[in-house]
């Protein structure tokens, strides 16, 4: 698709959006901050109505004021606890931005999506109990470079998926939007429905995409409905689920469908006793059905980018388990604080964290009798509430900085033969030890001329599983590119607040440099500057030498790196894994 | 929200539903964890559980929920007012409480009351979030999420029933005994192997893959978006229904006979998967009497064993990180070495 194809594809979803922004989920916006992102919310700002709140979420929000809680203020002047609305709750009929969606913690991301499916935020804080009404549209500003990406959570929930990456400013040319006609087709809105055979056809064509979840062909009725609504039309018609078609379910397609239309739609079963009342008692003629899913999957197909309908074609993506899924916790990422230990009575030192409901309620018992003691000091300006030095209450946090195990595994032809198999093995058990203790673990291996991150830092051992399984082993041994990888990834680790540990599993045995040249001298030249590189970045590092004969090259790599070396001759995947936690502490 | 989807009209997810309704019928159970798929309905089915669940009694104005029926249970507050006479008894939904991610320990565990001691300069106890699931369901949406102080605290009171306060020079202890409910995603982060085990069954939810079924699923949903009332009008039958079996199901389950050569098949189960301690073989009897029960069979047969063993024993199996199949595949192998 041309820059300015995709940008009208934008403007459509602005419009739908704004027509109905809390139906529709959303829009995940797939850009580099820039012109093209500014313009594209400026013009949904004026589609929007104009009372419309709209609230930015920024990336590292505190759990109360996102959720809301106790108002500090008001609660000291009133006396008596007073609560204060969150984030979510204020953006209740309006719009929510989500800054740098793709960096949101785990955490978060689970707040915001609670609070969509819900249309509500239950609030159990500081005290108080409160449910608030928390229905709103959601727009995700997703930055991500190559492999980061919003949660999968988060995505599943969001209608519209846009990526405007690839276009220029110039492609971004401005459309007047019809604020009437968007607000006249937000009243329109409710008297839209779909018909049996059309949800059966958006249903049909999801699954002829390889589209697991069901909330995508639920979003794609509701942009139909939408796409009826902003044209005027007073029932769904094709060209409403054609759009709904390309704009919800091309993106999420994982399977090309085939153009002869092979899996035709099995035949529902005979009904069962309640399906007719549900479908409205609407007939349904195969023979349209099979027109309409046609048109739908050949509106999905042409949204398809032809890049990736060759790798669809060429079979990279398998039709087992959508692959997306995989790549959701890229970002997840541990914002723990520690976790809290305890109040402590104490004087507000800095960088000391008061715990104002603590401390309020340490105050409370004696107010009346500070009051009796305090008449006549200046009656009018005595504060509702008396708090004294004694009252003062910190929290403490128990900080436990997660580890995080970067593995980086040798899989180069010499390495393959001997060891990889069981190289595995002691990967799994140290996962599950990892697993254990809440530990993250990510996987790096490298092979032929490159290291590849298989599996980015996680805590699921399912995933982790996944990533291993597909370990190939053959070819040269890359051993800087490796270290290199290591080193970056152990940096962005540590920049989280997470301390990484790197287990290398390599028989040492370097023989292509960092550029992909041949050469074993070079290249061994390369993995000790690597390696140097390491060391100087005070990353704890653990060597197990993986050649059935151990030797001087695997050694001296491990002196390079200030790492502790396990030369390994003769063992199993149980005593590796345990020689390495040994090492590790 | 104020309707909720009802539970009868959930398409499939038959495993996941026959575990939440075994949990209804014998809490003793030991609660629900439902992992699996985005979008496949797991929240939909705890929270159509609570308009599913028929009136239970309790202790008029009780905080804790007691039951009239067991003085020996009774909370500190009913235990003095029952002295003085007639404690009056209330009918009230089954509570199905939400544990937000975000709450603090004092609103899971109960704290000072704020308002009362701000205001009126006094010391009382405002019950938490455990209180008010005392024999009702504490539903935790993306359990695997929950920060470990929460658990810590859960696990201490899941294991003994009684939520024991002591801050801000409170002392109070109070019973709190509740079927837990989990849900959640494996891609987001496994669950705290402790957690885990708490669990009596664990399901594990899938989005249905055939296409009948996955229409009949957004038809209904989308019927109900547009008319939540009319759509729950349209299903109060089947809900009544549904409802009568499961207390018909309470009523019989002391009398269904679990004979003892079941018992032992149960046994051999769990040796052959090596699970560990006894709690595997408990639920699974208790889970297969609670299944007899709700069919309306008077004795606990193979069949039963067999139809809920997946669910029961799945997450009790030691983990084997080297043992590509998933836990379902060894339980099923399991069987069939043992119930031939």
């Amino acid at each position: 698709m041309t820059g300015a194809a995709v940008w009208s594809d934008a403007v459509t979803a602005a419009r739908l959006f704004a027509a109905d922004p809390s139906g529709t989920g959303g829009v995940l916006l797939r850009s580099r901050a820039g012109p093209v992102r500014d313009r594209w919310l400026a013009m949904l700002r004026t589609a929007l109505p104009p009372s419309s709140n709209v609230k930015h979420l920024p990336l590292n929000i505190a759990d109360g004021r996102l959720l809301g809680g106790l108002d500090l203020n008001a609660t000291l002047l009133a006396g008596r606890p007073v609560a204060e609305r969150g984030l979510l709750a204020e953006a209740d009929g309006g719009v929510l931005i989500l800054a740098m969606a793709e960096r949101l913690s785990a955490a978060t991301t689970a707040h915001v999506t609670a609070a969509m499916d819900a249309g509500e935020t239950i609030v159990e804080r500081d005290g108080l109990s409160l449910r608030m009404p928390a229905r709103f549209g959601v727009i995700a500003l997703d930055e991500g470079a190559d492999d980061e990406f919003a949660s999968a959570s988060l995505r599943d929930r969001l209608a519209l998926h846009l990526d405007l990456n690839a276009i220029g400013v110039r492609d971004a040319e401005e459309f007047a939007l019809d604020v009437g006609e968007i607000a006249a087709a937000r009243a329109r809105l409710p008297s839209l429905k779909a018909d049996a055979a059309q949800i059966e056809a958006l249903c049909t064509a999801a699954t002829a995409l390889g589209i697991t979840s069901l909330r995508a062909p639920l979003l794609a009725l509701r942009i139909a409905c939408a796409g009826a609504a902003l044209a005027g039309h007073s029932r769904i018609e094709q060209e409403d689920l054609a759009l709904a078609a390309r704009l919800v379910l091309a993106p999420r397609a994982l399977v090309f469908p085939p153009a002869d239309e092979a899996a035709q739609p099995e035949q529902p079963p005979p009904s069962t006793e309640d399906e007719a009342d549900v479908s409205g008692g609407e007939d349904q003629t195969p023979d349209i059905d099979r027109a309409l899913d046609e048109v739908i999957l050949a509106a999905a197909r042409a949204a398809i980018p032809p890049d990736v309908l060759a790798a669809l074609r060429t079979g990279s993506v398998g039709r087992s388990r959508p692959r997306s899924s995989g790549k959701a916790g890229a970002l997840q990422k541990s914002s723990k604080r520690g976790r809290p230990a305890g109040v402590l009575r104490g004087e507000l030192r800095a960088g000391a964290k008061l715990n104002l409901i603590e401390t309020l309620r340490a105050a409370a018992p004696w107010q009346p009798l500070r009051r009796r003691e305090a008449t006549g000091v200046g009656e009018g300006s005595r504060p509702r509430i008396l708090v004294r030095k004694d009252d003062f209450r910190i929290s403490r946090f128990r900080q436990r900085t997660e580890t995080v195990t970067i593995f980086l595994v040798d899989a180069s032809g010499s390495a393959a033969l001997h060891r990889l198999a069981e190289a595995k093995g002691a990967v799994e058990l140290l996962l599950a030890d990892c697993y254990i203790r809440r530990d993250q673990v990510a996987l790096i291996s490298f092979r032929g001329s490159v290291a590849e991150l298989l599996l980015p830092p996680t805590r699921s051992l399912a995933r982790a599983k996944r990533g291993l399984a597909g370990l190939p082993g053959g070819g040269g041994t890359p051993l800087a590119a490796g270290l290199d990888a290591a080193f970056v990834l152990a940096d962005s680790v540590r920049r989280k607040g997470q301390t990484p540990t790197v287990i290398v599993l390599t028989d040492g045995r370097a023989n292509i440099a960092r550029d992909g040249g041949q050469g074993r001298l070079r290249a061994e030249d390369d993995a000790r500057s690597a390696a140097r590189q390491l060391r100087g970045a005070g990353v704890d590092v653990v060597l197990v030498d993986t050649s059935p004969r151990p030797g001087i090259s695997g050694e001296a790599i491990a002196k390079e790196m200030g790492a502790r070396y396990l030369p390994l001759p003769h063992a199993d995947a149980a005593t590796l894994s345990k020689a390495v936690l040994a090492s590790v502490g | 929200m104020a309707t909720a989807f009802p539970f009868s009209a959930i398409v499939g997810q038959d495993e996941m539903k026959l575990a939440l309704l075994i949990a209804a019928v014998d809490p003793k159970v030991g609660g629900v964890l439902a992992f699996g798929d985005r979008g496949s309905g797991k929240s939909t089915a705890v929270r159509a559980l609570a308009s599913l669940l028929p009136k239970m009694k309790v202790v008029a104005a009780c905080r804790y929920n007691c039951d009239p029926d067991r003085p020996a249970e009774f909370c500190e507050d009913c235990r003095v007012r029952a002295t003085k006479g007639g404690l009056k008894s209330a009918q009230v939904p089954v509570p199905v409480v939400d544990l937000p991610l975000g709450a603090t320990e004092d609103r899971v565990v109960g704290a000072l009351d704020l308002e009362r001691a701000l205001a009126r300069g006094e010391k009382a106890f405002e019950p938490g979030l455990l209180a008010r699931a005392h024999r009702g369901f504490l539903y935790i949406d993306e359990a695997n999420l929950l920060e470990d102080h929460l658990v810590d605290l859960l696990l201490d009171v899941a294991a003994s029933g009684e939520n024991v306060v002591e801050r801000e020079g409170l002392s109070i202890r109070h019973p709190a005994r509740f079927v837990l409910v989990g849900t959640g995603n494996p891609e987001e982060g496994e669950l705290r192997p402790q957690l885990l085990d708490r669990f009596g069954m664990s399901v594990e939810v899938k989005t249905p893959d055939n296409l009948a079924d996955r229409i009949e699923v957004v038809r209904r949903r989308d019927a109900f978006e547009s008319d939540g009332e009319a759509f729950v009008a349209k299903w109060a039958k089947d809900e009544a229904k549904l409802r009568k079996k499961i207390v018909g199901a309470r009523e019989k389950l002391s009398s269904v006979s679990v004979p003892d050569v079941t018992l032992e098949l149960a046994a051999k189960l769990c040796m052959a998967l090596g699970t560990d301690g006894l709690r595997g073989e408990l639920t699974l009897m208790r889970a297969a009497r609670a299944l007899a029960a709700l069919e309306g069979a008077k004795t606990v047969t193979d069949d039963h064993l067999r139809r809920i063993a997946p669910s029961a024993l799945r997450h009790r199996l030691r983990r084997n990180p080297l043992d590509d199949a998933g836990s379902s595949v060894r339980v099923d192998r399991a069987l069939s070495e043992v119930l031939g």
